[in-house]
C-alpha cells in the first residue's frame, strides 16, 4: 500500500444519507413555485417585482450579517425560502420599499438576532408579516387589483355575502400573493409530501380541528359550502401546508405536532370567527410557534423499553392500592384469629 | 401478519451484493500472530507462556483474568516472540501475545468432543467457559455468563442473531448458507441449558435463502422456529432484535435474561457448536473483507491474531486508493489509520471506502427537522441530546434519556445538517458510565 496518502478516522457512523439542508431548502422554493407562479399570471408582473424585492431583501440582509459575524450561510439557501414565503404573505399592491424592510426584519431582527437558522422561535416571514401588519394595516389589507373591488373571499363571507367557491379553489379571487390558489398550493405540498419533506400530521390536524371549530361555532352549522370557503379562503392552505410545517418553529416530537396543529386549528377558528378581521391564519401560527417549546415538554417520547410516567403513575398507585388491601384483609384476618 | 420489525430505523445502501455470492475460502496466516490480552469486556486475559516458549495450535496462551473475561488459545504454531503492548483497531496500545508462526500449524490434542445430548448443563457451560467464547457479533461479552442467568427456569427464548443488519458484512449470511447445521447445532447446545425455552433463529428478509434453508432444516424441530424480520437498520441490535421477535422491551438498565430471552451472534453460536462437537477453543473467525477500494470484495476464515495487511493480500489488494477502512460495519465499525492491527474475536469486517463521506461534509446549524427523532430506535431525542452533551448539561442529559442511546449512528446518517449527533452524545455516555463505575 502507498503510504502518501494518510487514512481518514472518524467516528462512526462512517456513512452519510444524501439529504441536505440546502437540500431541503431548495425543495421548498420548488414547492413554491406553482403558487408564485400563479400569484404572477394572476396578479400581474407586479407580483414578480414583490418577489424578487423580498428574495433580494432577505438574501442581501443575511449576507450582509454574515460579513459582520465573518460566517457566510446564505448558502443554505434559507434566506430564499423566507423571502418568497413573505412575498407570497403580501398584498399585490403593496409599495416595494415596504416589502423589502419586512424582509430586513425577517431576516434581522426574528432570525439573525436570535441565532440564525435552527434558533428563531418564530417562524421569520410570517413575524414580518405580522410586523407590517400591525405598522402598515392599510396598506397590509388593500386587496384590490386590476378592475376588481379588493375585498377577499373571506371578508365577504364575514359579512354575510356569497363567495364562487370554484374560483377560490383555482385561484381567481383576491388576497396575497401566493394564498389564491389552492391547487397551486396543493400541488407544491404534494412535491413536499412525495420527497417526505413534510408529512401530514401537522396539515392535517390544523386544517381537520379548524374544520370541527367552524362547523361548532361558525354559526352555519354543518353548511358545505361555508365550510369549504372558510377551509379554502384566506391563508390556511399556505399556512398548513408551508408555514405551520417550518421545521424550526414546530414541534419536533411526532405527538407535539398533532397537538401543535390542533392548537393552531382552534386559534385560527377563534380569530377568524370571533376577531375583528377575516383572516387568522398568521396570528394563529405565530401564537402557536410561542407554545412549541411547552408543547415539546408535554410531548417528549417514552424511551423504548422505558414506561412513561403517566403509566408508571397508575402503576404505582395500582400496585399502592392492592398492598393496602391485603394489609386491610391481613389485619382483618388477624382480628378474627384474635377473637379465637 | 405484520412484519417482525420495530420502529425508527434507516435503509442506507447495503453494499452486500460486493461479497455475499463469496463462498468462504480459509486462509493461513504468514507472517506473525498478534494476540492483544483484552479482546473482549471485562478483565484482560493474563499471559500463561513466556517469551521464546514453544505453543500449539490451539493451546492456551492467556488465562481469564478475573469472572468477566475470557481465555485465548493460539491459532498457529509457533514461538512466542514478544510479549508487549501493540496497536489495535480503536487505536489503543494494547498488552499483546507476538507469536512468530512457523507454518507447521501443529495442534494440541483437542479434548474429544461428543454428542450434544451427551453433555450436561454444567459442562456446556463449563466448556463455552474454557473455550474463550465471547459475543462474536461486536460486543465481545463473555458467553458462558450470558449463557448463565441468575434464574435460568425463566428464560423463554434464545434468539440466534442472524439479522445482519450492517450495511457491506455478508459474514454471518454465508456463516448460515455455508453451515446451517453447525448454527442449529449450536442453538440447541444452549437450549439444552434452559428446559422452557424456545429457540429463535432469526433473520432479516433480503437473505431470503438462508430463511427458506433454516426453515427447510429446522422442519421437524418443535423448539426452533425460524423468524424473517423486516430489512431494516438496526434489527440486529440487541434490544430491538427482541422486540422484533418477541414483542418484549428492555432498557438499557436491563438484560435480555430480564424478559427471558439470551441473544447470541451467529458465529458465537457456531463457536459454540465447534467447542463442544469438536472439542476446539475460539481460534477463528469469519471476517469480511469488501469495500469498493478493495479489488476482489470476499469473505474468509481467518485465524485470529491475523495482521489486516494479509487480509487485504488476499482479497486482490486495492484497487483504488483507500480513503477509510473500517473494521466493522460502516454504521458501528472503528476507523483505523494503520493496516498494522490483528484481527480479533469480535472483528466481524474489513471495510475499505474509496471515498469518506463523512470529512466531506461540514456540519452545519440544526434546523430541528426531526428526522432524528423520526429514526431512532431509542425513542429518544438526539437533537436536544446533543444539546445537552455539549453544554455540559449532565443532567438534562439524563433526564432526556441519554442513557438509553444504543449508539447505533442513525441519528447522524439522516442529519441534513451533517451534525455528529451520534458521537457527541456517544461521548458523553461513555463519561456518564465511567462515572458511574467510580
Amino acid at each position: 500500500m502507498a503510504e502518501d496518502k494518510l487514512l481518514k478516522v472518524s467516528s462512526n457512523p462512517h456513512i452519510r444519507s444524501k439529504v441536505t439542508t440546502n437540500g431541503i431548502m431548495l425543495a421548498v422554493v420548488a414547492a413554491l413555485m406553482p403558487a408564485a407562479g400563479f400569484g404572477i399570471y394572476h396578479f400581474g408582473f407586479r407580483a414578480l417585482a414583490v418577489i424578487l424585492v423580498t428574495v433580494a431583501s432577505t438574501v442581501i440582509t443575511e449576507f450582509l450579517f454574515g460579513i459582520y459575524k465573518k460566517k457566510q450561510t446564505i448558502g443554505d439557501l434559507s434566506a430564499v425560502v423566507t423571502g418568497l414565503l413573505l412575498a407570497l404573505n403580501l398584498p399585490v399592491s403593496i409599495p416595494l420599499w415596504i416589502a423589502a424592510l419586512g424582509g430586513v426584519f425577517a431576516i434581522l431582527v426574528v432570525k439573525m438576532l436570535f441565532g440564525g437558522l435552527g434558533q428563531n422561535f418564530m417562524n421569520p416571514a410570517l413575524a414580518a408579516r405580522c410586523f407590517l401588519l400591525i405598522s402598515f394595516p392599510a396598506l397590509m389589507t388593500d386587496f384590490s387589483y386590476d378592475a376588481f373591488t379588493g375585498a377577499t373571499p373571506l371578508a365577504v363571507l364575514k359579512n354575510g355575502g356569497n363567495v364562487e367557491l370554484w374560483d377560490m379553489i383555482v385561484g381567481k379571487t383576491a388576497g396575497t400573493i401566493g394564498e389564491t390558489s389552492v391547487i397551486a398550493i396543493l400541488a407544491g405540498a404534494c412535491i413536499l409530501l412525495l420527497m417526505g419533506i413534510i408529512d401530514l400530521r401537522i396539515p392535517a390536524s390544523y386544517i381537520i380541528s379548524f374544520a370541527v371549530f367552524v362547523i361548532l361555532f361558525g354559526g352555519h352549522g354543518l353548511n358545505p359550502a361555508y365550510l369549504c370557503a372558510q377551509i379554502c379562503g384566506g391563508g390556511l392552505m399556505l399556512g398548513a401546508f408551508f408555514m405551520a410545517t417550518d421545521y424550526v418553529t414546530r414541534p419536533i416530537t411526532a405527538k407535539g405536532q398533532y397537538v401543535y396543529g390542533i392548537v393552531l386549528g382552534v386559534l385560527t377558528g377563534i380569530f377568524r370567527i370571533f376577531g375583528p378581521a377575516a383572516e387568522g391564519v398568521s396570528y394563529a401560527i405565530i401564537l402557536g410557534n410561542l407554545l412549541v417549546p411547552l408543547i415539546e415538554k408535554a410531548t417528549m417520547p417514552v424511551a423504548f423499553g422505558k414506561i412513561s410516567p403517566l403509566k408508571q403513575k397508575a402503576m404505582d398507585a395500582k400496585e399502592k392500592r392492592r398492598v393496602k388491601r391485603i394489609e386491610k384483609l391481613a389485619s382483618a384476618e388477624g382480628g378474627q384469629d384474635d377473637e379465637e | 401478519m405484520a412484519k417482525l420489525t420495530f420502529t425508527g430505523g434507516i435503509h442506507p445502501y447495503d453494499g452486500k451484493d460486493l461479497s455475499k455470492d463469496k463462498a468462504i475460502r480459509e486462509i493461513l496466516p504468514k507472517g506473525d500472530l498478534v494476540y492483544p490480552l483484552s479482546q473482549h469486556i471485562g478483565a484482560p486475559a493474563v499471559p500463561v507462556v513466556k517469551k521464546g516458549d514453544h505453543v500449539l495450535t490451539g493451546q492456551l496462551i492467556a488465562e481469564a483474568g478475573g469472572f468477566v473475561s475470557a481465555p485465548i488459545y493460539a491459532s498457529v504454531s509457533g514461538t512466542v516472540k514478544a510479549i508487549e503492548p501493540r496497536r489495535v483497531v480503536t487505536g489503543d496500545n494494547v498488552m499483546s501475545i507476538v507469536i512468530e508462526n512457523d507454518g507447521k500449524y501443529e495442534a494440541v490434542e483437542y479434548p474429544a468432543g461428543k454428542p450434544l445430548i451427551k453433555y450436561s448443563k454444567e459442562e456446556i457451560i463449563e466448556r463455552v467457559k474454557t473455550a474463550g467464547i465471547v459475543g462474536m457479533g461486536g460486543a465481545g461479552f463473555p458467553t458462558f455468563i450470558k449463557l448463565s442467568p441468575k434464574e435460568p427456569e425463566k428464560i423463554e427464548y434464545v434468539i440466534v442473531n442472524g439479522a445482519e443488519c450492517e450495511p457491506y458484512l455478508t459474514s454471518d449470511y454465508r456463516r448460515m448458507l455455508e453451515e446451517p447445521k453447525k448454527v442449529i447445532g449450536g442453538l440447541k447446545a444452549i437450549l439444552r441449558l434452559f428446559d422452557k425455552a424456545v429457540g429463535i433463529i432469526a433473520i432479516e428478509e433480503n437473505k431470503h435463502d438462508c430463511i427458506e434453508l433454516m426453515r427447510r432444516l429446522t422442519k421437524n424441530d418443535k423448539r426452533v422456529v425460524v423468524k424473517a424480520l423486516k430489512t431494516k437498520y438496526p434489527q440486529g441490535a440487541e434490544r430491538q432484535l427482541i422486540y422484533a421477535t418477541t414483542g418484549r422491551q428492555i432498557n438499557s438498565s436491563m438484560l435480555p435474561a430480564d424478559a427471558g430471552c439470551i441473544v447470541d451472534n451467529v458465529d458465537t453460536v457456531v463457536a459454540i457448536y465447534t467447542a463442544l462437537a469438536e472439542g476446539k477453543p475460539l481460534m477463528e473467525r469469519i471476517v469480511t473483507v469488501t469495500g469498493d477500494a478493495i479489488r476482489k470484495p470476499r469473505n474468509f476464515k481467518v485465524r485470529i491474531g491475523t495482521n489486516y495487511h494479509e487480509l487485504i493480500e488476499e482479497a486482490g489488494g486495492f484497487r483504488v486508493q483507500p480513503e477509510k477502512i473500517i473494521s466493522g460495519g460502516p454504521m458501528m465499525g472503528f476507523g483505523i489509520f494503520d493496516l498494522d492491527v490483528p484481527t480479533t474475536k469480535i472483528a466481524s469486517a474489513l471495510l475499505c471506502l474509496s471515498k469518506d463521506e463523512v470529512s466531506a461534509m461540514e456540519p452545519t446549524a440544526c434546523i430541528k427537522c426531526g428526522r432524528c427523532v423520526e429514526v431512532c430506535p431509542g425513542r429518544v431525542v438526539p437533537s436536544k441530546l446533543m444539546v445537552c452533551a455539549i453544554n455540559d448539561d449532565e443532567e438534562g442529559f439524563l433526564k432526556n434519556n441519554g442513557m438509553e442511546c444504543c449508539e447505533c449512528g442513525c441519528c447522524s446518517y439522516v442529519c441534513p445538517a451533517k451534525r455528529p449527533l451520534t458521537q457527541t452524545i456517544k461521548s458523553m455516555r461513555k463519561m456518564q458510565l465511567a462515572k458511574k463505575k467510580k
